[in-house]
C-alpha cells in the first residue's frame, strides 16, 4: 500500500534531511469571515503611534518622505510632530525635497527632535535658518537621481519611511490618486517614494482615501508596505503647481523660452522621434508652448517626454505630438490626472528616471532638455540652489542628472533678475558641472560651451544671435557694477554631492 | 513701446525685445510725487545704458506745468532722439518747445540732434494737425492719444474704433503732407490679444506708419500685421536692385520685367524693404 501513512517514515526522514518540520494539519484554521469585512481588519491598518511604535524606531534613526504634493503636503509635518510629541530626539530626516510648508520643522531642529537633514533642496523660512547655521550637523543634498540610487545602495539607508498616498487599499497597495468616489486628494506620481518603499527597513502609508482590496494602478505594493495610516488628509492637491512651476506671463520668460525653443529646434536633434524634458521654472516650462507649434511646423513628433510633467506635455501627447509621457513626478493637476487615466503616461522611480548607475534609467535616452538656473557662470557651470545671496533657496532636483545624461542640455537664464547678475564670473555653489552644459539662452543672446562647436555652427546658421558667455558677464558687470563680496561664515551648513556620489561643494553659512 | 519713467527694473532692458523705439514716460504713469525721481532715473538711463539701435524717445510733461521744462533740459542733456510732446493742440506749443530744445543744444554745442514727436489728444489738436504736423524742422511725427481724444469728443471708446475714425485719417493725412509718421495710440486690454490684431490690422489699412504699445508681448502682432509678404518683399527688392543698377549707368528710365517702374512703385518697394527689416524678416546684410 502506497498511503501517505505508509510514506510518514520517508516523510520524517526528508523533512529531517531538509532541515524542516513535518507538516501538521491539525494546526491549520480556515478563516471564515467574509473577505470584504476581513480585509478591514487587516492587522496593517493602524493608527500612526501604533505604527511608529511598531515599526521599531528608535532615536538616532533615518526617517523618510516624498515631497509629491509640493507646497500641499501635510505629512511631513503631520509625521514629525508626533515623533515630537513621542520624545524621539536626534533623527536624520531623508526627504526627496523640503519646502516652504515644511517651516515647522525649524523649532523641530532647535528642540533636538530632528539633527541630521538630507535633501534635494530647501526652500522658504527653514531654507534661510539653515542658511544662517541652524543646524549643527550640515543639510547633505543629493540630485533625485543620486538620492534613488544612494537608497539602493544603502550609502542612504532608510529606518522608516513615511509616505503619503492619496488611495491604499488595507494591504498597502499604494497610488498617487484615487479612483474611488471618496478621492480627497491627488499627486500623480509617487517616483520619489518608490526607492524609499522598495530598500526602507519599514514602510509606512500614510493615506486619506482607504479603498478596498486591490487598489488598481498601484505605484506602491504591499509586499513592501508594513503598515497603513488612514489621516484626514494627506495633501492640498491644488497647492501641486506652487513653488518652483510657474506659468508665466512676463515678457522676459516668454522671450527666453521663444529663444530656447528656437536653439532646440536647430540644433540637430530636432528630428522624428527625439525625447525631450524640461525643468521647472516659468521660461523652461514655456518653452514646451513654443516647441509645439514647431513640431506641427515640421510635422515632427516625439517617441518620450521625460521627467516632471506638466499640462503643457500633456496637451501636447493629447494632440498626438509626444508618444509616450515618463513621469517621475506630477508638476500640476491635469498631469496627475492625465497619469490615473492614460496608459501611454507611465510613472517611474527615482531610479529609473536618472540614476548614473542604472543602465535602464531614462535619462540615458533623453534627446534634449531645457532647465532654468539661479546662476551660470563663465565656465558654463550651473547653480540651482543657493542664491546670490548666500541663502539656500532651490532644489538640486535633476538638474545635474538630466544635464549630464542627455544628448543637448539647454539652460535657460535670464542675464539679470531686477538688480542682481545671473551671469557671473563664478557660482555661488557648484550644482550642475559646466562640462554637462551645452547652451545658455539669456534676453542678451545665446552662449554655446566651446565643447560643442557643432552646435554653435548649427545656430548661427539659424541666424541665432550667439554670443561669448564672458561677454554675457561682462554685459551683466557692465549695468549692474561688481556686487559686493557675500558676508559668508566659516561653517558649513550644505554639503553637495554629485550624482556619482562624491563630494562636490560645501555651502558655507552667511552671516548678516 | 511706452515704459514707466519711474521703473527701473523696466527701464534697464526694454530693448532686449526689440521694439523699434522705446518711449520713456515722465507724464500720465509718474505720479506728481515722483516727477523729479523719475526725471533723475530717466535722464541716468539715457545717459548709461547701451540701448543698442532703439531710438529712445521721452514723453516729457506739458511746459505749462511745473516740470516741463526741467523735464526738457534733463533729457536733452541725456542726448535723447526725440521727446514726445503730451496734448499737443498748437503748431505754438511745438514752437515753444523747440525754443526749449534749442537753448540747451545750443549750449551743448548740439544744435539739431533733438526731433520732436507730437501727440495729438483732443479735438482742437485733430483740427490743427497738418499745422502741427509742420510746425518745426525738428518734427518726425504725430501720435494718437485716444483716450483724452474720446474724454474730449465725448464719445466712448469701442473695440471697431469708428470714434477715433476720423481723428486716425486726419493724423495720417496729416502726417503724410508734412512728410513725417504717423502713429497710432496704445490698446491697453492684455488679455485680448484678438481684437488687438484687429485694432493693429486696421491702423495698417488706414496708412499708420506703427502702433504704440505697452507691454512687450504685442511687439510680435504688431510685427507679424506690419510685415509684408515674401512675395512683395522679392518683389521689392528686384526693384531696389533695378534703380542701384540705373544709378550706375545713370539712366533715368527704369524698367522691371520689361514694364517701366516710376517714383510711387520705388517709394512703395522702399516702404516694404524698410517693414521687412523694421519686422524682423529681413537684415541689412541680406539686402546688400
Amino acid at each position: 500500500m502506497n498511503s501517505i501513512k505508509n510514506r510518514a517514515a520517508l516523510i520524517a526522514e526528508a523533512a529531517k534531511k531538509m532541515n524542516k518540520e513535518v507538516y501538521n494539519d491539525s494546526q491549520v484554521k480556515k478563516i471564515i469571515t467574509p473577505r470584504h469585512e476581513l480585509q478591514r481588519q487587516s492587522s496593517k491598518v493602524v493608527s500612526l503611534e501604533e505604527a511608529i511604535k511598531k515599526s521599531g524606531l528608535k532615536d538616532g534613526m533615518t526617517i523618510s518622505f516624498h515631497h509629491h504634493f509640493r507646497g500641499g503636503d501635510k505629512v511631513i509635518n503631520m509625521v514629525v510632530d508626533k515623533l515630537a510629541q513621542m520624545g524621539f530626539k536626534n533623527l536624520h530626516l531623508a526627504s526627496s525635497s523640503l519646502i516652504d510648508v515644511h517651516e515647522p520643522l525649524i523649532e523641530h531642529i532647535r528642540n533636538g527632535v530632528i539633527t541630521q537633514i538630507s535633501t534635494s533642496g530647501l526652500r522658504g523660512k527653514l531654507a534661510n535658518e539653515i542658511s544662517h547655521g541652524l543646524m549643527k550637523e550640515p543639510v547633505v543634498f543629493r540630485s533625485h537621481g543620486s538620492r534613488g540610487y544612494a537608497i539602493k545602495s544603502g550609502e542612504l539607508h532608510i529606518d522608516v519611511a513615511f509616505l503619503g498616498a492619496s488611495s491604499s487599499d488595507p494591504l498597502g497597495n499604494a497610488a498617487g490618486f484615487s479612483t474611488s468616489e471618496n478621492a480627497k486628494s491627488i499627486c500623480g506620481s509617487l517616483g520619489y517614494a518608490l526607492p524609499d518603499a522598495k530598500y526602507a527597513d519599514h514602510t509606512i502609508i500614510l493615506t486619506d482615501d482607504l479603498v478596498d482590496y486591490p487598489n488598481q494602478h498601484n505605484a506602491i505594493s504591499e509586499a513592501d508596505v508594513e503598515f497603513v495610516v488612514v489621516v484626514d488628509s494627506v495633501g492640498d492637491s491644488s497647492k501641486i503647481s506652487s513653488g518652483a512651476i510657474r506659468d508665466t506671463k512676463n515678457p522676459r520668460d516668454i522671450l527666453l523660452a521663444k529663444q530656447a525653443a528656437k536653439v532646440v529646434m536647430n540644433s540637430g536633434y530636432f528630428q522624428n522621434g527625439f525625447s525631450l524634458q524640461t525643468g521647472s521654472g516659468g521660461a523652461s516650462l514655456a518653452v514646451t508652448k513654443y516647441l509645439r507649434q514647431g513640431m506641427i511646423d515640421k510635422g515632427i513628433k516625439a517617441s518620450f517626454a521625460l521627467g516632471g510633467i506638466t499640462s503643457h506635455m500633456v496637451k501636447l501627447h493629447q494632440e498626438g505630438l509626444i508618444d509616450r509621457l515618463i513621469d517621475v513626478q506630477s508638476f500640476d493637476k491635469v498631469a496627475a490626472e492625465s497619469l490615473m487615466n492614460d496608459s501611454k503616461h507611465k510613472s517611474v522611480s527615482a531610479n529609473e528616471y536618472a540614476a548614473m548607475l542604472e543602465p535602464g534609467s531614462a535619462t540615458h535616452y533623453l534627446d534634449v532638455v531645457i532647465l532654468s538656473a539661479l546662476e551660470v557662470d563663465v565656465n558654463f557651470n550651473v547653480n540651482v540652489l543657493v542664491g546670490s545671496d548666500g541663502i539656500i533657496r532651490g532644489a538640486i532636483g535633476g538638474h545635474p542628472d538630466t544635464a549630464a545624461d542627455s544628448a543637448l542640455s539647454v539652460i535657460v537664464c535670464p542675464l539679470l533678475r531686477g538688480r542682481i547678475p545671473c551671469v557671473v564670473d563664478e557660482v555661488t555653489t557648484l550644482i550642475t558641472p559646466g562640462s554637462n552644459v551645452d547652451v545658455v539662452v539669456t534676453e542678451y543672446g545665446i552662449a554655446v560651451n566651446p565643447n560643442r562647436p557643432e552646435i554653435k555652427e548649427r545656430l548661427v546658421a539659424a541666424g541665432l544671435n550667439i554670443v561669448d558667455i564672458k561677454d554675457l558677464a561682462a554685459k551683466a558687470h557692465s549695468i549692474i557694477g561688481n556686487p559686493a563680496p557675500l558676508p559668508f561664515g566659516d561653517k558649513v551648513v550644505g554639503i553637495v554631492l554629485n550624482r556619482d556620489g562624491s563630494v562636490q561643494d560645501v555651502i558655507k553659512n552667511i552671516v548678516e | 513701446m511706452f515704459v514707466p519713467g519711474n521703473n527701473p527694473a523696466m527701464m534697464q532692458d526694454a530693448f532686449i525685445y526689440g521694439p523699434d523705439s522705446i518711449m520713456l514716460d515722465l507724464e500720465d504713469s509718474v505720479t506728481m510725487t515722483e516727477k523729479d525721481a523719475a526725471r533723475l532715473l530717466v535722464h541716468n538711463a539715457l545717459k548709461t545704458i547701451d540701448y543698442g539701435k532703439t531710438e529712445m524717445v521721452v514723453r516729457v510733461n506739458p511746459l505749462n506745468t511745473p516740470y516741463g521744462k526741467k523735464d526738457v533740459e534733463a533729457v536733452v542733456k541725456a542726448g535723447v532722439h526725440v521727446i514726445r510732446m503730451p496734448k499737443t493742440e498748437t503748431a505754438d506749443e511745438i514752437r515753444e518747445l523747440e525754443a526749449e530744445i534749442e537753448k540747451w543744444e545750443t549750449e551743448l554745442g548740439c544744435l539739431g540732434r533733438t526731433q520732436i514727436m507730437a501727440a495729438i489728444e483732443s479735438t482742437l489738436g485733430v483740427i490743427n494737425a497738418y499745422e502741427i504736423a509742420t510746425a518745426s524742422k525738428r518734427m518726425m511725427g504725430i501720435a494718437l492719444g485716444a483716450e483724452d481724444y474720446c474724454a474730449n469728443l465725448k464719445a466712448q471708446r469701442t473695440p471697431e474704433g469708428m470714434e477715433l475714425l476720423q481723428a486716425r485719417q486726419t493724423i495720417v493725412v496729416a502726417a503724410r503732407a508734412a512728410g513725417i509718421d504717423a502713429l497710432d495710440t496704445v490698446y491697453s486690454n492684455l488679455n485680448d490679444m484678438e481684437t488687438f490684431r484687429k485694432e493693429v490690422e486696421l491702423i495698417k489699412t488706414l496708412g499708420f506708419d506703427g502702433k504704440s504699445i505697452i507691454n512687450p508681448r504685442q511687439i510680435e502682432i504688431v510685427n507679424e500685421v506690419f510685415a509684408p509678404t515674401e512675395k512683395a518683399i522679392e518683389k521689392a527688392k528686384t526693384i531696389i536692385a533695378a534703380i542701384k543698377e540705373a544709378e550706375k549707368r545713370g539712366s533715368g528710365v527704369i524698367a522691371v520685367n520689361g514694364k517701366m517702374v516710376d517714383r510711387p512703385v520705388v517709394i512703395r518697394a522702399q516702404r516694404t524693404i524698410d517693414l521687412a527689416i523694421a519686422s524682423g524678416i529681413l537684415t541689412q546684410e541680406e539686402l546688400s
